[in-house]
């Protein structure tokens, strides 16, 4: 199995559960940014992973590499505004590492998500503790340095969720730095921001296809 | 919620449409994506594109034609459109003498605009961009929106552009443009958003929001309703300070409705603020009332002076053609 901890199947799978939760969250999303944004992140975010699942089935004959940086592009294409940029640039930063891969074993999972935060942190500019959704990614890919046998099973991805949690729940207490809420100042304290909020909805989500 | 539409997924679609159908002789919407060009364009010369989220109308479609921008390109309702919007808007209009792209300065807005502006020159067209923050309500300069002040930079960019300018040439009057312009805005009411039929900020009825952005989003305080003659004030103060206006200087002026505001307050406003520029020898120049960088149905206003010398003020007289910049 060690080879074969994610087959391409599973990475499918995992894209639809993607689609679905963000869906499911949609709402949530939006009642949350109404509070420190613009209201629309739930909303833009669902009409991204829509497309993303209605295209699949086209996609099913293209290694991973070629399917995430697909995901990447419809991304940046249909979410729009800056998520649908930095989202886009992570799927493709991860897509990018995976060329002609069929399956993906721990360290394949280890550098995409090193490579999908390289991107995003590039595109934004921003850093931990900016209020962003870094603050969710950042402490998952610090964690899976250290252990990345934690993507191989169920309890694991507990784990990483465990970790993405505390970082979504970290942006409680912060004072934005990048992006519209910025613009309150100490205000968007004592809310979590909506990006931090969606990058755990999709952390989860990759975690639950396992068993 | 109330709205005058259809399917909201389709309404920014049909907007643009609505645009095409208005203007017929000089606007097209590009097939399959959400850009209005100005189809008129004959002349080998530099060309202009700006854009960004839905929701701002006029702004920016409405600003395409002779003399102002030769494509506009239109996202989701307050959301920036993707790069592959806006690399198509760009070679669209691309007459191998540069593009010049006008960016608001949102991260979103910022993010997408530079993707598109690196796919351009990875398909080897000349291009380059400016960034307008022209929102004083917001501290740090490099964190400062783009808001009705924009309006401005694309209508002295556009100018500019048809002297057959070159590409640094017209950037550096764009720049110019931005480095002398500056806004700021109060709101009364929020706006309600058409996919969710929410109000984008809550507020009493008794107070008001001084230095919001376009996009609903909350402003910097919260206070009570004040006078016109306060809020003339209050954004006088803040612009003249904020641009270092002194004694003589000439401006052109702009108060812009963001949507629900009638043109009586509009005027109302105006009236105190050329008294407070009359009182401190302040010339103006140029003045535009009406709703020019909107924010859906919001209550409120937004007050822009540009600092103008010969040059800027002969491009902002220069003859224009579009929907609603004339």
């Amino acid at each position: 199995m060690e080879n074969n901890v994610f087959p391409k199947k599973l990475i499918i799978e995992t894209l639809r559960r993607m689609k679905t939760e963000i869906s499911k969250q949609k709402g949530y999303l939006t009642e949350l940014e109404a509070k420190i944004g613009d209201s629309d992140h739930g909303i833009n975010l669902d009409r991204g992973f829509s497309e993303v699942e209605s295209e699949l089935p086209s996609l099913e004959n293209k290694c991973i590499g070629e399917i995430l940086k697909k995901v990447g592009l419809i991304l940046m294409s249909k979410v729009g505004g800056a998520a649908g940029a930095l989202y886009g640039t992570a799927f493709l930063f991860a897509g990018k590492e995976l060329e002609g891969k069929e399956s993906l074993n721990k360290d394949d999972i280890l550098q995409a998500f090193i490579k999908a935060l390289e991107g995003i942190k590039s595109r934004g500019g921003a850093v931990l503790g900016d209020k962003t959704m870094i603050d969710t990614l950042e402490p998952v890919v610090k964690y899976l340095e250290d252990n990345s046998g934690y993507v191989e099973t169920r309890e694991g991805w507990v784990r990483i969720t465990g970790v993405a949690w505390q970082g979504m729940e970290s942006t409680r207490d912060l004072v934005a730095k990048k992006g519209r809420a910025s613009y309150l100042g100490e205000r968007s304290r004592g809310h979590l921001d909506p990006g931090a909020v969606s990058c755990y909805f999709l952390i989860k989500a990759m975690g639950e296809g396992k068993d | 919620m109330k709205k005058v539409m259809n399917d909201p997924q389709n309404i920014v679609q049909e907007m643009l449409l609505g645009m095409e159908a208005s203007a017929p002789g000089f606007l097209k919407k590009l097939n399959g994506f959400d850009v209005i060009v100005n189809k008129d364009l004959k002349e080998e010369r530099v060309t202009l594109i700006s854009g960004g989220g839905s929701g701002h109308e006029p702004a920016h479609g409405g600003y395409v034609g002779k003399g102002m921008l030769d494509a506009a390109v239109a996202g989701p309702v307050f959301t920036s459109p993707g790069p592959d919007q806006i690399l198509e808007g760009i070679k669209a209009i691309d007459k191998s003498k540069g593009v010049l792209i006008i960016i608001k300065n949102y991260s979103g807005d910022v993010m997408n605009f530079q993707m598109a502006v690196e796919m351009a020159e990875m398909e080897g067209i000349n291009t380059d961009f400016v960034i307008v923050n022209d929102d004083v309500a917001v501290g740090e300069s490099s964190q400062r929106r783009g808001i009705a002040g924009t309006v401005f930079v694309h209508k002295i960019a556009g100018a500019r552009a048809i002297t057959g300018a070159s590409l640094k040439e017209v950037k550096e009057t764009a720049q110019k443009a931005i480095n002398n312009v500056r806004s700021k805005g109060i709101a009364l009411d929020p706006c309600i958003l058409p996919h969710n039929g929410q109000p984008s900020f809550q507020i009493s009825s008794d107070k008001m929001e001084i230095g919001l952005g376009i996009h609903g989003e909350p402003g910097i305080k919260q206070t009570e309703v004040l006078t016109a003659r306060e809020i003339a004030e209050d954004l006088v103060i803040s612009l003249k300070e904020d641009l270092g206006l002194e004694t003589g200087e000439k401006i052109a002026v702009m108060v812009n409705g963001l949507g629900a505001t009638p043109l009586m307050e509009l005027q109302v406003l105006f009236n105190e603020v050329a008294m407070l520029c009359q009182n401190s020898g302040i010339k103006i120049i140029k003045t535009y009332i009406g709703n020019y960088m909107t924010s859906l149905n919001m209550a409120g206003l937004s007050l822009t002076f540009l600092r103008t010398d010969q040059d800027l003020a002969d491009l902002l007289n220069a003859p224009v053609c579009t929907l609603s910049f004339r």
